[in-house]
């Protein structure tokens, strides 16, 4: 009836997970209990679950995506505590069987879970606004990918708390990952949580091709889109080749456990190498599908807080380019301790170099794009700057590992982690905050605090230095990722300064939090009623903020790029617009968060062999799909004297 | 000789550098062994082999070139900061300056140029340091069969007949050459202070060759994640004179264990925290027999029932 479920599954004896555990039901029942009180279900639903609007879509992303750094931020304290305390005779307090959990989930979270949807949030805040069009391409669409995302998010929390989750790194290589030495449920939840999510950001990545290529507004030209939409744009078309071979590799490997299938096992011709180079066939791609798209943050950040256009536009979109195309040729770097020849391994070791030439030129260009300006230190500037400096030097170690015999000795070290976090930090989350900050007044129409802010900065920076600088000092010094115990006397020291430093961003993280709260207090001081808090040069900045429902009253036409500081600069003032007519919008659906709820019940009942329930599911899953095909009434107009009162109601509240 | 050949020469020249460079050169190594050499036996700043003292030299040579770029980078960032503030009315503001070909010509060409000499440096260093190129020496290559299991290393020495599990033991200024696969999951094998990894995988093997140049106890370890046994896999890896080489031999022999198919299956359970276990003799073609995964006992699959591998097996 419940296949592999028992009451066992629950792990009581874990005094961590059963304080987690309680945490959180009761958090939530709070919650659940707080929406009934303050009667929001319905709000809750109309405005939000069902919305296909993509800024409400965006911000649920980024919500899911901030959750989720919380999450994989506590697994990161614990392995950086574990550490610091497990030398020689001392365990620590985590036992492989844990310790190995935690770094898994948290290699897993931050990348699918954090990073993911808080640069695919940004995406669909920003990019719609940017290309000046209404919505994107596929609304409903959007609404399932978001779902779909959330599902698999959701069904990794349950495993902590029924089951166990994975112990085996956050690629699961073969044969450690198959049926045979994880046979446990951890390896299910991996599985299925990322087909699912995975699921949801190759229909995200469609849906944002279309929506650039076809839905720009009228004049602008490819090569007058704004850089953060061009970086979604190549970005996206990463997303649309690189993971469909995800899905693949990882339904090949459900095959290995669930039908006996042997891809990837040794026996009947399987082979775990073939696993290695198809999963880095997505996963190299996958590091430039995150930073792309922060490069876009930065490049409107940068020009808009130095007050000068962007260096080098063109310049920037060859090297975007150039880095989509060279990102599939270099998946061997990760593998160069496998045995490769010479040949084979010093071709990959200079496409890789390669890239870091597109790489620094982009860096350049934000220089001079600072050069000769009046800049403004700002927190999403004070981010950039940060960025600039720290993604630097992990680009250096970067090149450094692409030289194979260096590789040699550095590989699956300290110093390859130092060197990932140095970008994944300096780089995709710096600019995920940059943007955060920099979008946030239009998101919700108020600035956030800016002492606060600049604290973050200085907490982040340092403490992401002091816990990652020994992290390189270590991996030369030959300590090896994933050790959850080691007897070197070296070691030590460096080890108990990562853990200082993992604290430090820990306020650094608290100090957000609070900036956040201060923020919403103080909603009144800190309103943007003109749309354009930061002299900002790009459409998004034309509209009032927070944009009203349809974006613009009357589409604009585009004359070149930074297209808004044309405007200002022709006289442009907030005004009821002449020409008004009414808009076409797409409705609500509920089907997305319909099809969500039903793959996580699916895919847990896959991962504990509840054969009914995952057939039932399955078919629930189908036929709420063909429901929503025959549904007809899915647009609306909203008509002028609509659009004329919003309108009217912005531009009072302006003057 | 052509181009890479003096290219080599410069390679091999340069990465002696501990031995005959200009003082001026032979600090750089120096400098980074004080900074990160520890006293534990494991830095790989301080290697005590010809392969980790160029591999190291690769570090260094491929890390200068990039500071050639990365440290005015960084400088810019701080000095365009602060030269371009908004309240330095004094400096000049371009409000609408954004391109000069000069400039991008200059941008493009340098990191091309550091790139270009990288991929130089990449491409010979790839062949000279490739870890399967046997070792240049008047003395013949020791053979070890390395096999990782669940979660120990065995190490079997086929021209002495001998076996150890978790202790490494090898003559000073001899190559070694070692073969390697997995019995289990992937491992990677990694002595830090003689030089480079390589993956261990089951069904596969794997090859690296390495020198000690000076005796000393150095540690090993599995470099990559294989379960919950991991973080206890280590060995000790011995550099020892000939005669204490022999003497070592001996001390193997004299034990009274022997490695049989049977001994095998035992040893191969998972274990954690393994004792060091010497073995007086060891199963003709162990070794290839776990390559290709030929045991029909537990955990082990079969191969096809026509397979004459299978054949050979069963005569064994």
């Amino acid at each position: 009836m419940f296949g592999k479920l028992t009451l066992d599954a629950i792990p009581l004896h874990e005094p961590i997970l059963v304080v987690t555990g309680s945490v959180v039901v009761l958090g939530g029942l709070a919650l659940l209990a707080a929406i009934s009180y303050f009667g929001k279900w319905r709000y809750l639903w109309d405005e939000w679950l069902t919305s296909v609007d993509h800024k409400r879509i965006g911000v649920m992303y980024i919500i899911l995506a901030v959750i989720m750094l919380l999450r994989g931020f506590a697994d990161a304290i614990m392995m950086r505590s574990q550490l610091a305390l497990s030398y020689g005779d001392s365990t620590g307090y985590l036992p492989p069987e844990h310790y190995d959990q935690v770094f898994t989930a948290h290699g897993v979270i931050m990348i699918f879970f954090m990073a993911m949807p808080f640069i695919v949030g940004l995406m669909n805040f920003v990019v719609p606004l940017q290309i000046g069009a209404r919505d994107v391409a596929f609304p409903y669409l959007n609404s399932l990918s978001f779902w779909l995302t959330a599902a698999g998010a959701v069904l990794i929390n349950i495993s902590l708390f029924i089951g166990m989750f994975a112990r085996v790194g956050w690629l699961a290589y073969p044969p450690l990952s198959g049926l045979e030495f994880s046979p446990d449920v951890g390896m299910d939840y991996y599985l299925w949580a990322l087909n699912i999510a995975g699921l949801g950001t190759l229909l995200a990545g469609v849906n944002f091709i279309v929506t650039i290529l076809k839905m720009r507004a009228p004049g602008m030209e490819l090569m007058r889109m704004p850089i953060f939409t061009w970086a979604s744009l190549c970005t996206n078309i990463l997303i649309v080749i690189s993971f469909p071979v995800l899905t693949a590799t990882l339904g090949m490997l459900t095959l290995d456990r669930y039908l006996d299938m042997h891809f990837f096992t040794n026996e009947a011709g399987g082979n775990a190498m073939l696993y290695v180079n198809l999963i880095w066939t997505w996963g190299h791609p996958e590091v430039y599908i995150l930073i792309l798209p922060v490069f876009g943050v930065f490049s409107e950040v940068i020009a808009t807080f130095s007050g000068k256009p962007l260096f080098g536009y063109k310049s920037m979109v060859y090297a975007t380019a150039a880095i989509t195309v060279m990102s599939f040729l270099v998946w061997v770097h990760h593998f160069f301790t496998m045995g490769a020849g010479g040949d084979v391994n010093a071709f990959f070791g200079i496409t890789t170099m390669l890239i870091s030439i597109p790489t620094g030129v982009k860096l350049f260009n934000w220089l001079f794009t600072m050069y000769r300006g009046r800049i403004r230190f700002e927190t999403p500037m004070l981010w950039s700057l940060a960025f600039m400096v720290t993604f630097t030097i992990g680009g250096m170690t970067g090149v450094l590992l692409a030289v194979p015999p260096a590789d040699f000795v550095l590989h699956n070290s300290l110093f390859l982690v130092a060197h990932f976090h140095n970008v994944i930090i300096g780089g995709v989350l710096f600019g995920c905050f940059a943007g955060y900050t920099y979008w946030f007044p239009k998101v919700f129409g108020f600035k956030l605090d800016e002492t606060l802010g600049r604290w973050s900065v200085v907490l982040w920076v340092t403490g992401f230095t002091l816990a990652f600088a020994p992290l390189y000092v270590l991996g030369l010094m030959g300590m090896t990722r994933r050790l959850s115990h080691y007897d070197v006397a070296a070691w030590h020291p460096w080890l108990i300064a990562a853990a200082c430093g993992a604290a430090i961003i820990a306020v650094g993280i608290a100090v957000q939090i609070a900036q956040l709260y201060v923020s919403i207090r103080k909603r009144a001081v800190l309103a943007d009623v003109t749309g354009d808090p930061w002299n900002g040069r790009t459409l998004e900045w034309a509209t009032a903020s927070p944009p009203p429902f349809y974006n613009f009253a009357v589409t604009p036409v585009v004359e070149g790029r930074d297209e808004f500081w044309i405007m200002k600069r022709k006289g442009w003032t907030r005004k009821l617009e002449d020409g008004l007519q009414p808009i076409h919008m797409p409705r609500n659906t509920g089907t997305g968060v319909i099809i969500g709820a039903l793959s996580v019940v699916f895919g847990f009942a896959m991962v504990w062999h509840i054969w009914w329930l995952a057939i039932f599911m399955a078919v629930a899953m189908v036929a709420a799909s063909i429901i929503h095909s025959y549904d007809t009434n899915r647009d609306y107009f909203v008509p002028t004297d609509e659009v004329e009162r919003i309108e009217g109601e912005q531009i009072a509240q302006a003057a | 000789m052509g181009m890479s050949g003096i290219f080599t020469k410069l390679i091999k020249q340069t990465s002696s550098i501990g031995a005959s460079a200009p003082r001026s050169w032979r600090l750089l190594p120096l400098a980074a062994t004080l900074f990160l050499a520890g006293c534990d036996g494991m830095s790989v700043m301080n290697p005590a082999g010809q392969i980790g003292v160029e591999e190291r030299w690769i570090i260094l040579i491929a890390t200068c070139l990039m500071l050639i770029v990365v440290v005015p980078v960084i400088g810019m960032v701080f000095f365009f900061a602060w030269k371009y503030r908004e309240t330095n009315t004094e400096a000049p503001y371009a409000p609408e300056w954004s391109h000069s070909n000069r400039i991008e010509a200059v941008i493009w060409l340098v990191p091309c140029l550091i790139i270009a000499a990288l991929a130089v440096v990449t491409w010979i260093s790839s062949h000279e340091l490739d870890p399967y190129k046997p070792i240049a020496s008047d003395q013949p290559p020791l053979q070890v069969d390395v096999v990782s299991l669940d979660w120990k290393w065995l190490f079997i020495y086929p021209d002495f007949g001998v076996a150890s599990v978790n202790e490494l033991a090898i003559p000073e200024n001899v190559p070694v050459k070692f073969h390697l696969t997995s019995g289990s999951v992937m491992n990677s094998f990694f002595i830090p202070r003689l030089g480079g990894q390589i993956y261990t995988m089951a069904g596969m093997e794997t090859q690296l060759s390495l020198v000690a140049n000076e005796t000393g106890t150095f540690g090993g370890i599995s470099a990559n994640y294989s379960g919950n046994g991991f973080s206890h896999m280590n060995f000790k890896a011995h550099s020892l004179t000939r005669q204490g080489f022999e003497a070592w031999i001996e001390k193997a022999k004299s034990s009274s264990n022997a490695l049989n198919l049977t001994a095998y299956a035992e040893l191969a359970k998972p274990s954690e925290d393994h004792a060091v276990v010497y073995y007086a003799s060891v199963a003709p073609n162990l070794f290839d027999s776990i390559l290709h995964k030929l045991f029909v006992s537990d955990g082990y699959a079969c191969l096809p029932p026509d397979s004459s591998l299978r054949t050979a097996a069963k005569e064994q």
